[in-house]
């Protein structure tokens, strides 16, 4: 458990993590590693506290500080961070320093054991697979058996393979053991298949908390939106309500939409929309007159996803079909006409900017 | 006839000896100044870089020991300390950088490890840098061997002819602030 509050060098923010894992989620420069390096002791925040296991660790206000060696927040850094110089062996026994002989060496046993590295142990982190290195970086944080873990950008920077093997290896930790967990994500991925909880942040805010299904599902505001990624967002204006048909209306930039009741709002509020992708439907225009919800707009660009086809429209409109759906045009046919249709279930307000 | 062999034996004798004092300064300094920013750091840094602007006659003799500062017995223990000033800023310049390239992160990780601070700095910090120092020995050890002053101090015994100690004391003067001023440019912070 720990409970933090930490205002340094233009972060300012307040929350509290139980066990399994909590994800900071933002873009670079909005705060992540500043935060774990403040709870870790590595930098020095102006004000706040930090209470780990109803243990103060930092308080400003009454200048308690804890060196880092003192608050056994064990740190897997971005680039990991095994020792060079020493074999993963010997990386594993750094953090016993202190413990009895036997101890020390049971413990290593144990946790080489646990995460298969019996054939790497004698070796240099430089020397075995890259899966070793992340099971090693691990084992090590764990093995003194610290109140926290911190890790930085987990997911940053590694190929497809190994991403699986680190979501296994952390899935593993946070099913086994009861430990807290603080983890720097700069993907949506690494938050849904990770976290219980996540912290939204922006220029060292906190926008939004929650588990990331619901703060990907009703994000705050647009720019929360806009930081987890979310795609076709349109002002609107609301310029009818009917509660009898439970519909309303929402006028946009070039067009009219109908969509569901918005209770709580009235007419003429200013009101952002979001529509994911994957929901709009899409096809080619045959030159039929558009049924409701159908938008006539210009196809600019098409680009295939791994199990899609995305595309682009004029006015920022995304839409993402299934391969099958999306017969290429031939090549001599310059009608880039589309419809689109925004299926009224699919659209979602949020709240004013 | 033997050739003689003293001269050799006593310049190695005192370049080792400068070398291993300098190291012992150097390596705690380059330290300090590389991991921590403290008030005064950059006229410390001045301070340890003099002895590259005045030449060694001006500092040894008028500032140390016209000065009265340091009793001045010209025998080789005089040598081997004048040697070891002259060798610092140079060690001093070539552990910084050695330390500087240690990766952060490596320190932070034995931290949150629960190593303290002389444990990092000697089981993490001097082994990755150890390439940087080794070079630094050698390279501090070649400039003590084939410094000419400190054995010309040994040989000649003599002291050297008068002059105002307060011009002198200027030029130290000037050195120094240059120093300070370009400690500071070359760091990115203003004086402190």
């Amino acid at each position: 458990m720990i409970q933090a509050r930490l205002a340094a060098h233009g972060v300012d923010v307040e929350f509290q993590a139980g066990s399994g894992i909590t994800a900071l989620f933002g873009a670079a420069g909005a705060g992540k590693t500043l935060i774990l390096d403040a709870i870790a002791g590595f930098v020095t925040p102006a004000s706040g506290r930090v209470i780990l296991d109803d243990k103060i660790v930092f308080d400003a206000a009454s200048r308690v500080n804890l060196p880092p060696r003192s608050r056994h927040c064990a740190y897997v850094a971005r680039h990991w961070a095994l020792f060079p110089h020493m074999s993963v062996h010997d990386n594993l026994l750094f953090p016993l320093a202190g413990l009895p002989r036997l101890e020390r060496h049971r413990r290593v046993k144990e946790m080489l054991e646990r995460f298969t590295l019996q054939e790497a142990a004698p070796r240099r982190p430089h020397e075995v697979s890259p899966a070793e290195r992340l099971r090693a970086t691990v084992a090590r944080a764990l093995i003194g058996e610290p109140k926290l873990l911190l890790v930085d950008e987990p997911a940053a920077g590694l190929d497809i393979a190994l991403r699986a093997e680190w979501y296994k290896i952390l899935r593993l930790v946070r099913d086994e053991t009861s430990l807290p967990m603080l983890l720097a994500a700069r993907d949506p991925e690494t938050c849904f298949e990770l976290a219980r909880n996540m912290l939204l942040l922006d220029g060292g805010r906190i926008l939004q908390s929650g588990p990331p299904r619901k703060v990907f599902d009703q994000p705050v505001g647009v720019e929360a939106a806009r930081l987890l990624g979310i795609r076709n967002l349109f002002p609107a204006e609301i310029v009818a309500l009917d509660p009898g048909r439970n519909t309303s209306r929402l006028r946009l930039e070039n067009f009219e939409l109908t969509g569901p009741y918005l209770p709580g709002r009235l007419r003429g509020d200013r009101v952002w929309l979001c529509v994911e992708p994957g929901r709009l439907l899409a096809a080619p225009h045959d030159g039929a007159k558009p049924s409701m919800n159908q938008v006539a707009a210009r196809l600019e660009r098409a680009s295939e996803t791994p199990d899609a086809v995305r595309l682009e429209f004029a006015g920022g409109i995304v839409a993402e079909i299934a391969r099958r759906d999306f017969e290429p045009q031939p090549k001599d046919n310059d009608n880039k006409e589309w419809l689109v249709e925004f299926p009224p279930n699919a659209l979602r307000v949020l709240g004013c900017p | 006839m033997p050739p003689d062999w003293s001269p050799l034996w006593l310049s190695l004798r005192y370049a080792g000896l400068a070398t291993l004092l300098a190291i012992l300064v150097a390596l705690p300094l380059g330290w300090l100044l590389e991991r921590r920013r403290f008030t005064g750091s950059n006229l410390l840094n001045a301070a340890v870089n003099l002895p590259l602007v005045l030449p060694p006659a001006v500092l040894v003799y008028y500032l140390l020991a016209r000065l009265g500062l340091w009793p001045l017995h010209f025998n080789w223990h005089t040598a081997t300390g004048v040697s070891a000033i002259y060798t610092l800023p140079l060690l001093l310049r070539l552990t910084w950088p050695g330390l500087a390239a240690v990766d952060h992160s490596f320190e932070n990780a034995a931290r949150g490890l629960g190593a303290g601070e002389w444990r990092i700095f000697w089981r993490i910090t001097l082994p990755l840098a150890w390439r940087a120092l080794f070079g630094a020995v050698l390279a501090g050890f070649a400039r003590a061997f084939v410094d000419f002053f400190a054995t010309a101090l040994v040989a000649a015994n003599t002291a050297y002819g008068a002059g105002s100690v307060w011009l002198i004391l200027l030029v130290a003067a000037a050195s120094m602030a240059a120093l300070y001023v370009g400690s500071w440019v070359w760091r990115g912070q203003a004086p402190a």
